[in-house]
């Protein structure tokens, strides 16, 4: 337990991705099975503790501790699951705590009368920072920042298998993972599970370069898709169960059943989630008001309908076509649909075009008539190959938009940036005001950065904590994908993926945008 | 008992000095030299002589009118009052001020800790009619480890990571000299690199009889050679420019609050180290049942919970408000 402990409070307080890594590399490697599986199962959210609710801790606690001194102090600290491990008054027990096996175990044989004995004993067992990762995993409330995809990393890093290979026998596991580690550990061949029923690494595309590829390629090789403006999902149906994976491989089928409880017949599929009434996608705010939550809101499943726009088929039942070249799949795909009337799952069609030029001029309308993040070009006889191979799958996305736009304030960034002023919020005329748009911390060079941090502390006007307000003088070209209506910002505007261009240097801040500026770019969406 | 013969701005009201006072006084008691209890521009200061040798550094020969040196544990007669500074255990020179006037007797703690400190004189108990206590740490979430398993991570990090330099964000008068004498005492003998504001204060200490061992300025190291050394500094530098001239630093800071995790987290401290110069809750509680005090004012902190518990315990008690500064980014022990 001591060394899990520790693992975790350095996958809290660090906030370097290598570091979280190279935590859990360590950990992976000296920990003993089965210990290192059940910390992988509570670091990935697969492990859970029915019978251990916060507010159940706290009445363990509310049985030594004062009520009223327990609400100031939970007032103070903010956290419930923080403030039991940190009040909790008797300490000084002389064994250590079980192993992670042991506690797991000790969990789940114990009955619900009987739990809050048996965690107050192992709190006072503890030392301050057990006493905190014992609350904090067995509620499961973690919020430590490592997500399943990282913890994946960190195994493909201890044992050198690429990660598309664990993520591949991932979902057919159950805890403790003993016959991950001991493949991982090269004791063993890979496990062999339901091919049909787990995720299967997705197929990526490479951004075009209109220079250099287009002229070498030869449009008559090449279907275009629109480029959906959601998020791209596996949806896996097989033997009357339907499960619905984000690129990473999370599985996030609860948060969409009103997708997943639609789906009729078996194909592993890959597409694009969207919301929307009548396969007409909103923005992607509103997608966004139903994503990284455990379930769906009733009101969100009314005002948000989820609905896949289906690009490619992986698996035809239970058969695997990803050898297939595209038009083989395309077609196996249309036959499917054919046979399977769905009401959630639409096809994406197909753009008809002769040659590039033509096909840009599509593009440019789409993104301005229709807010089309771009297109898609996939080779016609391209199999289905995990990963980002070249030459096979490309994105064209339409030209950013950019807009002149007034540093406002700056804030220091984090990690290796923490001693730099590295976000910056920038600003567009409102009359003789200026009113924020948006934040974007990269986009410039390590060079720039130094110029800006410096530039920033020879114009504060002011500080407010970690954020300095500066004089309005420095514009920046902003570039953005799109933007939005928005209550959050004082101008009413929210820009989708900002990013600082250029620095302008050289413009005055009264030749900046102004509000009425960024209309044209609210009504293309 | 009878009227206190102090009033809630901590005046002793029979000679009309002041303890503490944010405002500058004709007469002022200091209990410590940190910057919200010792101030500059008082007529007359009364204080320990270690403390009054902290303020001259801090302020200035003449940030004073005129300094009386009052050892510890020495009666002073002050027309009816009688003054004794006792130790508070919180830095070098920090004081209670107990004092007894017509058989009343009253203590202002100042800050305190109880656990021992080579770098302050050990606290030592006072009883009395009326305590006026200290409550920074009030509150029962507030449970300090001991301070020697704390710098036992500190070194463990420091083991495991030897191409970083750790850089112990601490408060330069008190913290930072314990930091190190911790260190020393848990067999650290390296050299110890210390920022431009930790500097003179730790020679004070030191010239005051306190060793703390091989103590180098950052400035004059190059980057490759802090590898694997431990590092000094005011917890405003460990993110500000000055902490680029060290090589990948793991960012430490020692102080009580380091507790609430969250709290370290958005500080951005990897390392928290729970060392404080101030009683937690048991010892505060501890401390109030020990004076036998039938009254207790709350000051400094967070008053309410500790005020509940000494109303719980049949003791009259109140809270104090008194002006003390806040300061901005990083709250001052």
């Amino acid at each position: 337990m001591r060394a899990f402990a520790a693992l975790m409070e350095t996958l809290v307080l660090t906030p370097s991705r290598n570091r979280k890594l190279e935590a859990m590399v360590e950990y992976f490697r000296s920990t003993p099975d089965p210990d290192r599986g059940l910390g992988l199962a509570i670091l990935t959210g697969a492990l859970t503790f029915k019978n251990v609710k916060p507010a159940g801790l706290r009445d363990i606690v509310l049985d030594e501790v004062d009520p009223h001194l327990f609400a100031l102090s939970y007032d103070y600290v903010g956290d419930l699951g923080e403030t039991i491990a940190l009040i909790w008054p008797h300490h000084g027990g002389t064994e250590p705590l079980p192993s992670l096996s042991d506690l797991v175990e000790l969990f789940n044989m114990t009955s619900k009368a009987e739990l809050p004995r048996l965690i107050g004993s192992l709190l006072t067992r503890a030392t301050i920072n057990e006493r905190w990762a014992l609350v904090k995993f067995a509620t499961g409330a973690l919020r430590i920042g490592v997500s399943a995809r990282l913890a994946k990393t960190a195994l493909a890093e201890m044992s050198g298998k690429p990660v598309q290979e664990i993520e591949e026998v991932w979902n057919g596991l159950t805890v403790p993972y003993t016959e991950l580690f001991d493949w991982l550990d090269g004791r063993t061949e890979r496990p062999d599970i339901d091919h049909a029923s787990r995720f299967h690494p997705l197929m990526l595309s490479n951004p075009i370069d209109e220079e250099k590829d287009l002229e070498k390629l030869d449009p008559k090789d090449f279907v275009a898709e629109w480029k959906w403006d959601g998020i791209r999902v596996q949806l896996i149906a097989a033997r009357g169960k339907v499960s619905l994976f984000s690129r990473t491989g999370d599985d996030i089928a609860d948060a969409f059943p009103d997708v997943t409880g639609a789906v009729f017949g078996d194909a592993v599929l890959d597409g694009e989630l969207l919301v929307g009434q009548e396969f007409d996608p909103a923005p992607f705010n509103d997608l966004q008001q139903r994503l990284n939550r455990k379930t769906a809101l009733g009101k969100h499943l009314t005002a948000y309908p989820g609905f896949i726009r289906v690009y490619d088929m992986l698996f035809d039942g239970s058969e695997d076509i990803r050898a297939l070249p595209w038009t083989e799949r395309r077609a196996r795909l249309e036959t499917w649909f054919a046979n399977n009337p769905q009401t959630r799952l639409d096809l994406s069609p197909i753009v008809q075009f002769d040659g590039w030029d033509q096909l840009a001029e599509i593009r440019r309308k789409g993104a301005a008539e229709h807010g089309h993040e771009g297109v898609m070009l996939k080779l016609r006889s391209s199999v289905y190959v995990p990963g980002r191979p070249k030459g096979l799958w490309y994105k064209w996305k339409r030209d950013p938009n950019v807009v002149d736009a007034i540093l406002m304030y700056a804030q220091r960034g984090h990690g290796k940036r923490s001693s730099f002023y590295s976000d910056y919020t920038f600003g567009v005329w409102k009359g003789n005001e200026i009113v924020p748009i948006g934040k974007a911390y990269f986009g410039f060079t390590d060079e720039e950065l130094k110029q800006l941090d410096k530039w920033v502390r020879n114009n504060t006007v002011a500080s407010f904590g970690p954020v300095r307000e500066v004089n309005k003088e420095l514009v920046f070209e902003v570039a953005f994908d799109s933007a939005q209506q928005s209550t959050r910002h004082k101008s009413g505007v929210a820009l989708r993926f900002p990013r600082i261009n250029r620095i302008r240097w050289d413009k005055p801040a009264t030749e900046a945008a102004t509000l009425d500026d960024m209309q044209v770019f609210l009504s293309a969406t | 008992m009878a009227a206190p013969f102090l009033d809630r701005d901590l005046r002793v009201i029979p000679i009309d000095a002041y303890i503490d006072p944010p405002q500058p006084r004709a007469r002022a008691i200091i209990t410590h030299g940190h910057a919200d209890h010792a101030r500059s521009g008082h007529g007359a200061v009364l204080a320990t002589p270690d403390t009054i040798a902290i303020m001259k550094v801090r302020y200035g020969e003449d940030c004073a009118g005129q300094f009386q040196a009052l050892e510890f544990n020495t009666p002073l007669v002050v027309d009816d009052v009688t003054i004794t500074l006792v130790p508070a255990g919180h830095i070098l020179g920090s004081a209670q001020v107990v004092m007894e006037h017509r058989g009343q007797r009253i203590v202002v703690t100042g800050d305190y800790k109880r656990l021992p400190d080579r770098t302050a004189q050990t606290f030592e108990l006072a009883e009395c009619d009326l305590l006026v206590t200290e409550a920074t740490f009030g509150l029962p979430v507030f449970q300090h480890p001991k301070p020697l398993d704390e710098i036992g991570r500190l070194l463990r990090s420091v083991e495991t990571f030897p191409e970083r330099s750790h850089v112990i964000g601490s408060y330069a008068l008190g913290k930072a000299q314990r930091v190190i004498a911790l260190l020393r005492d848990a067999g650290w003998d390296a050299p110890i690199y210390l920022h431009g504001a930790m500097i003179r204060l730790c020679e004070l200490y030191v010239e005051r009889g306190i060793p703390l061992g091989d103590l180098r300025p950052s400035l004059e190291v190059s980057k490759d050679d802090l590898k694997g050394q431990i590092i000094i500094a005011p917890p405003s530098a460990i993110k500000d420019r000055w902490s680029r001239r060290l090589p990948d630093p793991v960012l430490a800071v020692a102080s009580g609050w380091m507790s609430v995790k969250q709290r370290a987290k958005q500080g951005g401290v990897e390392l928290p180290l729970i060392i404080s110069d101030h009683a937690d809750w048991n010892e505060l509680r501890q401390t109030i049942a020990d004076t036998r005090a039938s009254k207790v004012w709350v000051t400094h902190g967070r008053e309410d919970a500790l005020v509940y518990h000494c109303q719980q315990q049949g003791l009259e008690a109140e809270p104090l408000r008194i002006e003390a500064y806040e300061d901005g980014e990083e709250e001052v022990e």
